[in-house]
Order: C-alpha cells, then structure tokens, then sequence
C-alpha cells in the first residue's frame, strides 16, 4: 500500500492511512513477539475443579507469553517520536480532513523515523507485487501463506499479492533497572 | 609501546557532537577504520548506542529525575548527563544545559577555568567551567570506550584528539589539560582540517597519489553544526615522494548548520506572524527541529518543491491545535543558499571584524553570515602563503586547485555545489583552472577517522602532513621612552615563535630580556599573526600593518620563591618550543640559571586587562 502525501486528502486515502498506522502497529508487536522470550511453564491447569480428571495427561502446547516490557517500549518510543497513542486517543469527527492530514504527518514522519532506527527491515519476497511466482516443493509456510485455491502439491504457482516484510534486526534501546515502561511518556508540568 | 597499546584511537571532540574512531595498531599495512559505538542516554532510564554523542551537558534538579534513571553501562552519572538525553531535557529546561563548551574553550575574555555556565542560570546552580564540561564529555567516551575494550583501557592507548585549526594555544593547552584529567596522558593533538584530509587519503588508499600532483593548494572547508574552519594544504615533492605541507589556516568563526536552522525557523516565524498567529518559544524551538529534516529533504533533491513543516501541540490533543505551515525551495534556496553562500567577488569580505570585543560575556558568534565572504577574505589574507613553497605567484588570493569538505553542513548537495561555484568563479574570473572536489569523505566521522589514521600514520606508515604553528607569536614590549600625558608608549612586538615551527622542536632563548620580579606575577601582551611567516625568533618589530597582528590575552610568568628572594628583579630571556602532542610552551629562562619557567597562556582573573 502506497500513502499518497501530494494528493488531495480524500476520505479513503485518511481512512487508509489509519489502517496502515494499525496494521503498522500490529506488525510491530507480532514481530516483537519472539524477542524477549520468557517461556512460561505449561499450564497444568490449577483453576480447573480437581473433580474433573484428565483422560490423556497431554500436555498443551507451550504458548509463549511476553513481558509486556518490549511492547510497552515501543508504544512509547512510537509516542515520543511520533505522537502515537496520542493520536489514536483522538476522536476524528468534526475535524476537516486537512486538519487530520496535517497531524498525519506527524504520525507518518516520526513513525517512520522510529521504524528505521529500530528495525531493519526487508520484504520476504523479492519478487515485484502481482507478478508470477512459483513456490517450491517444502516451501516455509511461515514466510509464504497461500491463499485462495490450495489444493494439490507443490509446487504452486500463482501472484504475489504482498511481498511481506521480514525484521533483520532489532535494536531497542535498553532500559534501567527500575525503570517503569508503564509510563509512555511522563505528565509534564511547566514551572 | 606498552603492551596494552594496542590501537590508535582519534576523538572528534565536537562542538556539538563527538565522536571516536580507531584502528587497530596490530592489524596490518592498511587496517580497518571503525567508529566506536557510544551508549548513552536517551531519555530517563533508556540507554542506546550511538556513533556519536552530542556534546551537552545537563545538570537535573534533584527531583527532576530518579538517580536510578540516570545509569549507564558503567555506572551512575554523578556530574550531570551528557549525550542525547542532554539535548532533549535542555531543550525544554535550557537555563540547565550547557552547550557550545568547546567555543568557551577558546572564548579568550573569561576564565576558562571558573564555572559559570550555563551562562545567565541561577545562581543556586552548580556550574561548571568549559574546562570541566570538556572533561565529562572525554570521561563519557573513555568510559565507552572501556567498557568495549576492557583488556585496552583508553588511558593506555595513543590518542589523538582534534581541535580546530584556529585555536590559540591557550585553547589548546586547556584541551591538553582536560584530556589528563580524565587519564588520557598518550596524547597528540590534530588540526581538524588536517584530520579530514587525513580521512580522505585514507579512503582513497594509494589512489590518492593519483589524484592529487605537485603544485595543487588544496582548500579544506569545513562547515560544522557551530563553527567553519578553513585550512590551506600545498602538495610538494620531496624525494620523489608527494608531501602534503599545511601553510594556513582561517579565523575561528561561530558559524554553522545550527544558524541555518533557527534562519529558517525566524524565516518561517515571520511567515506565521503575518498570517496571525504568534508563536511561543517552545513552538519556535520545535519549528527549528522540523527545519532540519525539511532542509535536507529540500536540499538533497531537485524536484521536492516544497516541505510541510507541522508543528504538533504541546499537550495530548493533536487536531485542531496543530501548527501546519510549508518550507519552500525558494525560501530554503534564499535564506540558506543565498543567505550563507551568496555569490559574491573575491574582494567582497565580512562586514565586521571578528573578534572584536574580547570583554564581552556572550560567544563571538559572526556577526556576518555569509561564509562564501569569510572565506573570501581568508584566500585574500593568505595571498603569499604559497610564496616560500612555490615561488612568488604576486595573485591577490590564494588559487586552490583542489577542495575538500568536511561538515554536515556540506552533506547537502546544494550548498556544497554553490560553494564549489563560488569558488570556480573566482577563479574563472582570475583565469585559472576551475579547482576540482576531492570526494568520497564520510562528512560526519572524518575528523575522528582522520585522527585515529593519523595515530597509524605516527608509526612510520604513509604520508603525514607537515605543518607546525599555523601562526607566528609576539610578545609585546613598550619601549621606553620620556611618558607624554595622553599617549600610550609605541609597542613593540618581539617575535617569540616563528610561523611553522614543527613539533618537538624550539627556538634559542632570546637576546632581549625582560625584568621579572620574583614571587610575582608578571603579564606581556600577546600577539599572534598567521599572515607573517618570515619573522624569526628574536626579530622586534616596530610597526606593522594594521589586521597583521592580532592581540591575543596577556601571558603570565612566575618565577616562583624558591632558592630566590621574594620581590628580587630577575631579567630573563624567552624561548619557545613546539611540544611533541602539538601545544606550544613559552619559557622564562633567568639570566644566571639553566632552569626555565613556564609561561601561562591562560591566566586567570584578567578582567582587567
């Protein structure tokens, strides 16, 4: 998705724009997921009445649950530089679509900015959107995701719809000891 | 060498950023030139690495920030916090940041010594002098430094550390003093131009010689965040080998990328004003960061026609208190382009003569911001500076063959092209060949790139450039003669170092000797030329053109008590020598003794003079 800055703010292009705030920020936390990988043991399910006894002792699979510490970073690193969460708490109605543009862009610069000097990021695929690829035999589903009409073997073939981005590198800063990452960004009172 | 000396380390300390190089002494003929990753901090309790750390200190008040969010990798900051986390908390509390220390440092009309910055702040506020805000940012980087390469402590490496070509000696010797302070004793001190030009020869690796031949004069400019520094460097022949020969170097003038920005900043403040609506400090302060970014985007391109510059609200309310204004080309082109880089004729100069007033409390910032004029007026002064190497041209200006640049100010296509016009005119016009860039310089690092290659080049490999004391120094004598009410005595300048005295080397005492009373201290004036550069130790001038010589603070000998009377008249003779890290010493030698006192270049309490 391209953002057009030079066209008219139409409604939709607004619209769009937001989304891909969302999505940018969904992309970020599902790809800050891995990172600080603090495993919790599998949840022999204590909460359950011990009345009700198991047939098979299966274990669950193991679900990795994340200190929110790395998430909370970024939001506030995304409020410093971008003005984030600021931005999402408001109410868009009433305002012209040139007075959202304008606050838009605050959110677009600083958002970017924060991006590339955390992330290093590249597409997954090479290849040029819609054009004809061709997945091997053994293909990573991780990285590739099929859609429509899966049937068959390997190899397929069909368009590239998205090229996908992969993070090469993640470099957030690193916080203190006793530092709270609750706080985003702190009240400010001016003396 | 000891054992742990294991790199050549060079530190840019910056006016408004530093940062640090090195290579590696064990690698090789042509070894790998790296920039050290410094961590600091960022915001209270966030620390990230940086390749450089902008020269700030900020003093927090004791409730502003938790000392447990003040830590670093190697511990608690005690003095202050240095770094980005400086410029951002300064940026909304500024009567606790201390900025441009480095200009301080060389700021002749106070004591470089006595805190008092940051300037105008309360007096309940510890303050601290340039000299010690020098000191926290080299503690900051040694302590980075240490931390990567524990096993080769900073202390025990070669370092080279890089000042403006400008600085007088006193500068340079209270940057000698603040690197002790923090440990740093193997120490060599580099003219920033000639650090650049290093970089460039170490980038271009043997190719250099290809492109560069005997004969050219190459122009380093140098255009920082604060400061512009000009050096000359002639390219000679000696044993079939090329030489590169330092013959001048300009004025220390406060100009820089920062001025560009607040230009553009008051450019679009009054812009706003006519439509109505007034700005507060704070909003012009955050008009100037979005006029970087829209500078360079302006700047690196041809087709972006204009930027939109927005200005978001303070509180967490964003629509419909935003500010949202544009920068155009145009306007980017007249303030910066025209503004800094005017087109002008060689004979054009700046209006007003620096450093003018030295008892003034404020930084000597240039009154005139054209730099094309500033160095208009430096090719001009240093017209026979090419005379002793290549003969007598008689051109009313230096003609550079060749330019480099250095700065970040110089990263933006379009002011480094109109500079290279300017001066492809004015030699045009003189009928010389147009002088050619010398690129592929990273503009930002070279300096401390420059320094650490130059580290290696100390041990024997490549090409060092020859240069000495880019100035000649006097010192003044009233003769003596009947008083006549109203007239000052006619001076006399006795020269004590001649232009071009090399490291390590010195003049002979003397023959003239001064009268110095024991126990007490006794001030010359002082004078430095860069234009002089035939007057050898001992030569008393009469009188001179005025602008040939420039007065510089007193000097003070003191011959201390010992084995002497107190209050005896002691007549000494001076001599000079050029130390090996590159300071200059000035040396009181009694008349009955071998022993010799030093002369202090940076006296204190001399609000009198």
């Amino acid at each position: 998705m391209t953002v057009d800055f030079t066209a008219m703010p139409a409604q939709l292009d607004l619209l769009h724009l937001i989304l891909g705030i969302l999505a940018l920020a969904f992309l970020l936390f599902a790809v800050l997921k891995p990172k600080p990988a603090a495993v919790v043991p599998a949840p022999t399910a204590p909460q359950q009445p011990k009345a009700e006894p198991r047939p098979e002792p299966v274990a669950p699979p193991a679900l990795k649950v994340n200190s929110p510490d790395a998430a909370l970073q970024l939001l506030s690193l995304l409020q410093q530089e971008a003005r984030f969460v600021d931005f999402l708490n408001e109410e868009l109605k009433g305002f012209s679509d040139a007075e959202i543009g304008a606050v838009a862009r605050v959110v677009h610069e600083g958002g970017r900015k924060t991006l590339q000097h955390y992330f290093k990021l590249q597409p997954v695929r090479a290849e040029e959107e819609e054009s004809r690829v061709t997945l091997p035999a053994g293909f990573n589903a991780a990285e590739v995701r099929v859609t429509g009409n899966v049937v068959g073997q390997p190899p397929f073939t069909g368009t590239l719809v998205h090229r996908g981005w992969r993070v090469t590198d993640v470099n957030l800063p690193k916080l203190a000891e006793g530092h709270d990452a609750r706080i985003l960004v702190p009240a400010e009172v001016e003396l | 060498m000891s054992e742990a000396g294991r790199f050549a380390v060079g530190i840019d300390l910056g006016t408004t950023n530093s940062v640090v190089s090195y290579v590696d002494l064990q690698a090789g003929e042509l070894p790998d030139n790296s920039v050290l990753p410094i961590p600091q901090l960022v915001q209270p309790g966030v620390v990230e690495t940086r390749q450089q750390l902008p020269s700030f200190l900020y003093v927090p008040h004791e409730s502003e920030v938790s000392p447990q969010e003040l830590v670093l990798p190697w511990g608690e900051c005690r003095n202050g916090v240095t770094g980005m986390i400086a410029r951002h908390l300064g940026s909304k509390t500024p009567l606790r940041l201390v900025a441009s220390a480095k200009s301080w440092l060389c700021h002749a009309g106070v004591d470089r010594r006595s805190g008092f910055l940051p300037l105008n702040a309360p007096e309940d506020l510890a303050k601290v002098s340039p000299l010690q805000a020098s000191q926290v940012y080299l503690e900051h980087l040694k302590n980075a430094w240490n931390q990567q390469f524990p096993e080769y402590p900073l202390q025990q490496q070669d370092v080279t550390l890089t000042v403006p070509a400008s600085f007088d000696p006193a500068a340079r010797d209270l940057t000698v003093e603040a690197a002790r302070a923090v440990g740093l004793h193997n120490l060599t001190l580099l003219e920033e131009p000639q650090a650049a030009l290093y970089s460039w020869v170490k980038a271009a690796g043997d190719d250099w010689r290809k492109q560069v031949k005997v004969g050219d004069v190459i122009l380093v400019v140098d255009v920082g965040g604060g400061t512009t520094d000009l050096s000359l460097i002639a390219v000679t022949e000696e044993g079939g080998n090329l030489q590169l020969n330092r013959i001048a170097v300009g004025d220390h003038i406060l100009l820089g990328g920062d001025n560009m920005d607040l230009a553009l900043a008051y450019r679009l403040k009054a812009k706003l004003d006519a439509e109505g609506k007034a700005l507060q400090a704070w909003q012009i302060q955050a008009l100037t960061h979005s006029c970087r970014d829209a500078k360079e985007a302006l700047l690196g391109s041809d087709d972006v026609q204009s930027v939109p510059i927005v200005v978001p609200s303070r509180g967490s309310k964003l629509l419909g208190a935003t500010l949202r204004t544009e920068l155009t080309w145009e306007e980017v082109t007249q303030s910066l382009v025209d503004g800094f880089f005017p087109q002008v004729s060689v004979h054009e100069h700046p209006r007003q003569a620096l450093r003018t007033a030295l008892t003034q409390l404020g930084l000597p910032y240039a009154s005139d911001a054209g730099i094309t004029r500033h160095l208009a007026a430096f090719l001009c002064r240093q017209a026979q500076s090419t005379d002793t190497l290549f003969g007598h041209s008689g051109d009313d200006f230096v003609k550079p063959t060749a330019v480099l640049f250095n700065g970040g100010v110089l990263k933006a296509p379009q002011l480094a092209q109109r500079l290279m016009n300017v001066i492809n005119n004015w030699l045009q016009e003189a009928g010389a060949e147009p002088a050619r860039l010398l690129a592929g310089a990273d503009l930002d690092l070279a300096v401390a790139r420059g320094a650490a290659y130059y580290g290696f080049v100390r041990k024997g490999h490549g090409v060092r450039i020859r240069g000495g004391i880019a100035n000649a120094y006097y010192v003044g004598i009233e003769s003596s003669m009947p008083a006549v009410p109203g007239m000052e005595p006619p001076l006399q300048a006795l020269c004590v170092a001649p232009f071009g005295m090399e490291e390590g080397t010195g003049t002979q005492p003397s023959a003239a000797e001064f009268g110095l009373i024991v126990g007490e201290p006794v001030q010359f004036r002082f004078y430095g030329s860069n234009v002089r550069r035939t007057d050898h130790a001992g030569v008393l001038l009469e009188d001179w053109e005025p602008g040939e010589l420039e007065e510089l603070p007193p000097i003070q000998a003191t011959l201390p008590v010992e084995n002497r009377r107190a209050g005896e008249f002691v007549p000494v003779r001076l001599a000079a020598r050029v130390t090996e890290l590159g300071t200059l010493c000035l040396e009181a030698i009694p008349r009955d003794s071998t022993q010799r006192w030093r002369i202090e270049f940076d006296v204190r309490n001399q609000q009198s003079a």
